[in-house]
């Protein structure tokens, strides 16, 4: 029996979730961001269902920019926590509060 | 259905077997092999109660290197260091083996086999863009040894551990470039149909073999895939008089056998892909599917069964002669060192990889056609 | 695709996707996102998408995750001490979570279904297909994106590159409000 497109955006929206609760609970900068990606993996997996489910390539087009870009963004924010990390000692979310009130 | 299924998991049990078996028996080559080269005898001891000792069959080391050692190896004791994460560390092994062997699924050992109604490509599995999963399963291979090194607790291995990922991942991008290469020159990414497109003869006797058409990304893909593999002269990771054994130092037993089965296979691994590339594959020179045609004018008629026999055969001589050049070369070179194998990833093949596809780009618009 | 192969699939991903939040060793959690990638490549490539899904591999878990681990070997991370605290934040961000899980799938099936039934055309997916999007209708983006690797690499080596001699002594000059411009050595 063939999957039905409502699986796999249920699939892409239980993941997007997960990569939320991650931002949320966890402390640690690193874990953070790979939950970034979990999110960033979820929508790539919605556009390309979708795309398929139209019959258009332009699905697979914007997953593909949406891949440089988080490959980009991965490089300059590791090298922003390395930096932090320099600076500061710690990685854990609470305790990069200067710019907090 | 389930005939369809059968066949497919035939072909990769075959393949997979063909593979280790190969392993081993490169390990017999290395050894002997390297022997011969350093002027020395090398293993000649062990042998079956005895059996064969006044015959002298001890002397060639079979028994020693294709018996005795992965006994003593497998039989060893298993440990995992303390402090170290049990997990990881024991993962690591079968993590670096698993990409090497699954990248042999889209490798085609020969032409399409007609049994009676039904054509079995001769490839374990045929994704459109066979290229792609090459380097895709090369990518992922890296994971095992930088889990390796680290999960061992042990500054030396992770120092190796370190080394070899970065080593690995410099010398993917040049892979990448060969075959990046290799592929606009035949304009299509699956391996079957580049084994296809190298049948076939240039002014009546000369085989269309990929080298002709790209000499450079032979030579880029050749040593990329020497270093890619850690192999000598690129071996600094596993360091042998430097550090111990670098990111599997500590491992024994069962574990580094899994570590070296996964250096032989990779042997293996850029054995066929270069004879896939660049030779031919399964071709044989002046073969075509319906028997020989000799330049001359000769023609000598073959059923299909013999002529995919054939290819199959000449496949793996083509890859155990690519073998045996990898292991010539381990017991001829030197060592790089760490920063020489950087600068020589980095600006050296990089570059070369980088012009040759512009180069290569140019000839076949140029061209205008394949 | 068929329904048992996405089942396992999906098990896999949402197991993975599990393991990158709840594991306390980032290096864990690291193999976690691998393996849920990786699953993610495996479904683009049955949902027709090849080269996508192969490119997914390759870039992501090939290049960006590698780049993780090297930063979490560079900054020698432990693992996470004290998972008791901050009990109220996960026990609302969970809720949240699962909140928003269930909002977006109630909403995906009850959507309108696309009318019709797609033709999908034989090279769907293919390099030649994709290709010709990215180099006709989305060029422009496609220039854009490779300003934008170029940008990101330079970001990326001034932010993390080791501040040596002058920069490490800051000394703001009385009366000028601007931090001068630093000179890293090396």
């Amino acid at each position: 029996m063939i999957t039905p497109i409502d699986y796999f955006m249920g699939l892409s929206a239980v993941i997007f979730a997960i990569g939320v609760a991650g931002m949320l609970v966890r402390r640690n900068v690193i874990v953070m961001f790979m939950s970034i990606e979990l999110m960033l993996n979820a929508v790539n997996l919605a556009f390309v269902a979708l795309g398929r489910r139209v019959g258009s390539m332009d699905g697979q087009v914007i997953v593909f920019f949406v891949m440089t870009v988080a490959a980009a963004e991965a490089a300059v924010g590791l090298a922003i926590i390395i930096s932090l990390y320099r600076g500061r000692e710690t990685l854990n979310a609470d305790e990069l509060n200067l710019l907090r009130w | 259905m389930a005939i369809d299924l059968l066949i497919s998991a035939i072909k990769a049990i075959v393949v997979v077997l063909m593979v280790l078996n190969l392993s081993g028996l490169l390990l017999w080559f290395e050894r002997k092999g390297s022997a011969l080269i350093q002027d020395r005898i090398g293993a000649n001891r062990a042998a079956i109660f005895g059996v064969g000792r006044r015959l002298g069959l001890p002397n060639v080391g079979l028994m020693n290197t294709l018996l005795a050692d992965p006994i003593k190896l497998f039989t060893k004791e298993d440990f995992v260091p303390n402090g170290a994460d049990r997990f990881l560390h024991s993962l690591a092994p079968f993590l670096a083996l698993f990409p090497v062997l699954i990248t042999f699924a889209v490798v085609p050992i020969g032409d399409v086999l007609e049994i009676g109604t039904r054509r079995i490509n001769l490839e374990a599995a045929n994704p459109g863009v066979s290229a792609l999963y090459v380097m895709a399963t090369l990518g992922i291979g890296v994971y095992g040894v930088a889990l390796g090194g680290w999960a061992s607790n042990n500054r030396w291995a992770l120092l190796g551990g370190i080394r070899a990922t970065a080593q690995m991942i410099s010398y993917e991008l040049t892979i990448g470039l060969a075959i990046i290469a290799t592929v606009v020159a035949y304009g299509t990414l699956n391996l079957q149909q580049m084994c296809h497109l190298q049948g076939g003869v240039w002014f009546g006797w000369l085989p269309r073999w990929g080298i002709l058409i790209q000499p450079v990304s032979f030579i880029l893909l050749l040593t990329a895939g020497m270093a890619e593999s850690k192999r000598v002269p690129f071996d600094l990771p596993e360091g042998e008089s430097e550090l111990i054994a670098g990111y599997f130092t500590e491992y024994s037993g069962g574990k580094q056998a899994v570590f070296m089965m996964t250096d032989f296979a990779e042997i293996v691994l850029v054995s066929v892909l270069v004879t896939t590339f660049f030779f031919g594959g399964w071709q044989v020179p002046w073969l075509y599917p319906n028997g020989f045609h000799f330049p001359g004018g000769a023609h000598l008629g073959l059923p299909n069964i013999v002529v995919a026999i054939l290819g199959i055969i000449a496949f793996w001589l083509k890859t155990v002669f690519f073998c045996w050049i990898q292991i010539l070369i381990r017991w001829t070179l030197p060592r790089f060192r760490y920063d020489q194998l950087m600068r020589l990833g980095w600006k050296g093949l990089v570059p070369l990889g980088l012009a040759n596809l512009v180069v290569t780009a140019f000839v076949v618009v140029a061209v205008g056609a394949k | 695709m068929p329904l048992w192969l996405f089942i396992f699939l999906a098990v896999i991903a949402i197991c993975g996707a599990f393991g990158v939040i709840l594991q306390r060793n980032p290096v864990h959690c690291l193999l976690a996102l691998a393996l849920t990638l990786i699953d993610v490549g495996v479904l683009f490539v049955g949902l027709g998408a090849e080269t996508l899904g192969f490119l997914q591999i390759i870039i992501y878990v090939g290049a960006i995750m590698v780049l993780f681990l090297f930063v979490i070997w560079l900054l020698n991370l432990q693992i996470e001490p004290a998972p008791n605290a901050h009990l109220a934040l996960k026990f609302f961000g969970s809720i949240g979570a699962a909140a928003l899980a269930a909002e977006l799938s109630v909403f995906f099936f009850n959507a309108q279904p696309v009318s019709g039934v797609a033709t999908i055309p034989g090279t769907y997916g293919s390099v030649e297909s994709l290709a010709r999007m990215l180099f006709s209708d989305y060029l422009v983006a496609f220039e854009v994106t490779s300003i934008l690797l170029l940008a990101a690499v330079a970001g990326a080596i001034a932010l993390a590159r080791r501040m040596t001699g002058a920069a490490l002594t800051r000394t703001p000059v009385e009366g000028e409000g601007v931090v001068r411009a630093r000179e890293s050595g090396s």
